[in-house]
């Protein structure tokens, strides 16, 4: 889709603090000769939907766990709210947490899983029950205070945790890949409500999760980790367009990598040469940094976009259709083009029948040079 | 549920039903004897009476047996219970090594000939120089209701969701409160349940009892005792009676307590719509 106007998500008008909330400074997590967390530092504005995302294994969760206080870093700091949180025990801490297991109260019903923290508390007045109404409400949970965890689905379970979280009015909730054991209906409902919730409560959530479209969907911003490490900290469309290297680039979906070779590197520009694409003037990522003469240039696979019969482009490139794989609503066509050492990946929405371009077809494919983002090798 | 094929008819059902009268027969015929009025328990039946159990209150040497069997059951349950709780917690949450063979130390009572049990108990109590009192039988007691404690712990907490805890410590609770709040009622069901066990176990235990104690009998050692005089046989038969509807009772209490305690635990995750 080169140069559609991009359609603004309705909350990116939303004015956002540019206050810390989280502050999270050179945090490492070794077990033994283990690095789960390595080097860490990470800020989460007040507000913030910020997603962690990672394969497993990366520390994500670590992370999040040492921020709730049921792990400590081996050496660094976490601030939450400006205040070290060093020594400070999961109870005394302004964060609360939906479980990956939801960790519903198996011997307590509804209302009071939902109870459970203000209990200590001590509210007076009908307090307690007017703020574990509110948040049932705020879940869609009204009228079945009195049900058992038993008795609940898996999506309602959720939500009885969300609300027991969100009943504390902590600073912060820590999501642990909370839409993981839905369904995938059920899922994508959620990515919305949750998000709505988000806005509604102004809290700052936390979330973790391996699911990028998860994270692309809900959040702020995003966190890639790998290995320990982050690797890249952007908002959604950045990561996405924009991602540092090929490991983000993958992680986030499709991606065609070329090889290149830098002709000329200036401020904000880069020219390259490209087998397949030829000479090529491309933005220069902010965090580009030159490793020797060579450069990957990636592009996603629906930024390429067939050219029917005539029509032409200022970009294009020619090849041959070796696969074509049948998709509903899209078909993912594999473009061989001469010079390029692999075929590119291609996908086209189906309403002009890309879903019938026999294979062995000779095509040409238009391409916006901007599309093309550099990452170093 | 799975689908369940009913057994096919004709000689099989025939082995299932001689399978079950051989387990009950014999049990069968304590309570019948236990009610004839005959004093030798001999068909044909000469009529029923409740006299046999009418008599059982009004010997004394019987209620200081019961009185004494309730002391040992009440402690040998408690303490089992107890060192039951400490190792199920441990092999269930802990990963370490030595973990199965540790467990594997803790059952193994189990398989152990009770005889050969009593008397290196013996040896022991004799050798620490502890005279022979009821004290020695709970003891003995507590070696044997260790691997049911055990069994029926394990299962109890075995799966216990770590994150419930965590969750409760996350919304503000501290150790103490978390373990009255959340950890105490999940597993009280467990817990009931290894104390009828244990219970019933040691009220019906005989051979280590008889070696361990001095001159306080159990209930079983007082039943062994009346068997030298024919006449007392069917008061026997009444109190064998009694303790067997107990005995059936108290498992079976125990059994559901168990089940529900594991349905608890292992329900979590959520992972079900």
């Amino acid at each position: 889709m080169p140069e559609q106007p991009q359609i603004e998500r309705p909350h990116a008008d939303r004015i956002q603090s540019e206050r810390p909330m989280i502050e999270i400074r050179n945090v490492t997590r070794s077990y033994g000769a283990f690095k789960a967390l390595d080097d860490a530092t990470l800020t989460i504005r007040e507000g913030e939907f910020f997603s962690l995302l990672g394969p497993s294994g990366c520390g994500k969760t670590t992370l999040l766990r040492m921020i709730a206080g049921f792990d400590n870093p081996t050496s660094g700091s976490i601030a939450v709210g400006g205040q070290p949180m060093e020594g400070i025990p999961p109870n005394r801490r302004p964060t609360n947490m939906v479980f990956q297991s939801y960790a519903i109260f198996p011997h307590l019903n509804v209302e009071q899983n939902v109870a459970y923290g203000l209990k200590r508390l001590k509210l007076q007045g009908g307090e307690e029950k007017r703020r574990v109404e509110e948040a049932l409400a705020q879940v869609s949970l009204t009228g079945l205070g009195k049900r058992l965890a038993t008795e609940l689905s898996g999506g309602q379970r959720q939500r009885v945790a969300l609300a027991r979280a969100l009943v504390m009015r902590p600073k912060v909730l820590l999501l642990d890949e909370p839409l993981s054991a839905l369904d995938k209906k059920l899922r994508e409902q959620m990515q919305v409500e949750l998000r709505r919730l988000q806005q509604a409560v102004g809290i700052t959530f936390v979330l973790v999760t391996h699911d990028q479209y998860e994270a692309l969907a809900m959040s702020d911003r995003i966190a890639v980790m790998f290995g320990g490490r982050i690797a890249q900290v952007a908002s959604p469309k950045e990561i996405y367009q924009r991602p540092v290297d090929r490991q983000v680039a993958d992680f986030l979906g499709g991606m065609n990598f070329v090889k290149a070779e830098i002709v000329e590197e200036n401020g904000a520009s880069l020219v390259v040469d490209t087998l397949g694409f030829g000479r090529i003037k491309t933005d220069k990522p902010k965090a580009f940094v030159r490793n020797g003469g060579g450069a990957t240039l990636g592009i996603r696979p629906e930024r390429l976009r067939v050219l029917w019969d005539n029509a032409t482009a200022k970009f294009e490139v020619a090849g041959k259709v070796v696969e074509r794989h049948y998709f509903g609503e899209i078909t993912h066509l594999i473009v061989e083009i001469p010079g390029l050492e692999k075929p590119l990946s291609v996908t086209e929405t189906n309403d002009f029948g890309a879903d019938d371009i026999p294979v062995g077809t000779s095509i040409r494919l238009a391409y916006d040079p901007e599309a093309l983002v550099a990452m170093a090798d | 549920m799975r689908a369940r094929r009913f057994l096919p008819g004709g000689w099989l059902s025939a082995y299932a039903f001689l399978y079950i009268v051989f387990l009950y027969l014999p049990v069968i015929f304590l309570p019948i004897f236990s009610v004839n009025t005959a004093a030798t328990p001999k068909f044909p039946l000469t009529g029923f009476t409740l006299q046999w159990y009418e008599d059982l209150p009004r010997t004394p040497a019987l209620l200081d047996a019961a009185w004494n069997s309730l002391i040992v059951g009440v402690s040998a349950s408690l303490l089992a219970t107890v060192l039951g709780i400490l190792a199920a917690r441990s092999i269930t949450r802990y990963r370490y090594p030595g973990r199965r063979t540790i467990n594997g130390l803790i059952m193994a009572p189990l398989v152990l000939p009770e005889v050969i049990v009593a008397i290196s108990m013996l040896l022991v109590m004799l050798q620490l120089g502890l005279s022979l009192s009821l004290f020695t039988v709970v003891l003995g007691h507590v070696l044997i209701c260790i691997p049911y404690s055990m069994t029926v712990l394990t299962s109890g907490f075995e799966g216990f969701d770590r994150s419930l805890e965590e969750a409760s410590a996350d919304l503000g609770e501290s150790a103490f409160g978390t373990f009255r709040r959340v950890t105490l009622p999940m597993v009280a069901p467990a817990i009931i349940s290894s104390l009828l066990v244990c219970f019933t176990i040691s009220l019906d235990e005989f051979i280590i009892a008889f070696f361990l104690t001095g001159t306080e009998a159990t209930l079983p050692i007082y039943i062994w005792g009346q068997l030298r005089f024919a006449s007392k046989l069917p008061g026997v038969l009444a109190l064998g009676t009694l303790l067997l509807v107990a005995s059936f009772l108290l498992m079976t209490i125990a059994e559901i307590l168990r089940r529900r305690a594991a349905r608890r635990t292992q329900n979590e995750g959520g992972l079900y719509a």
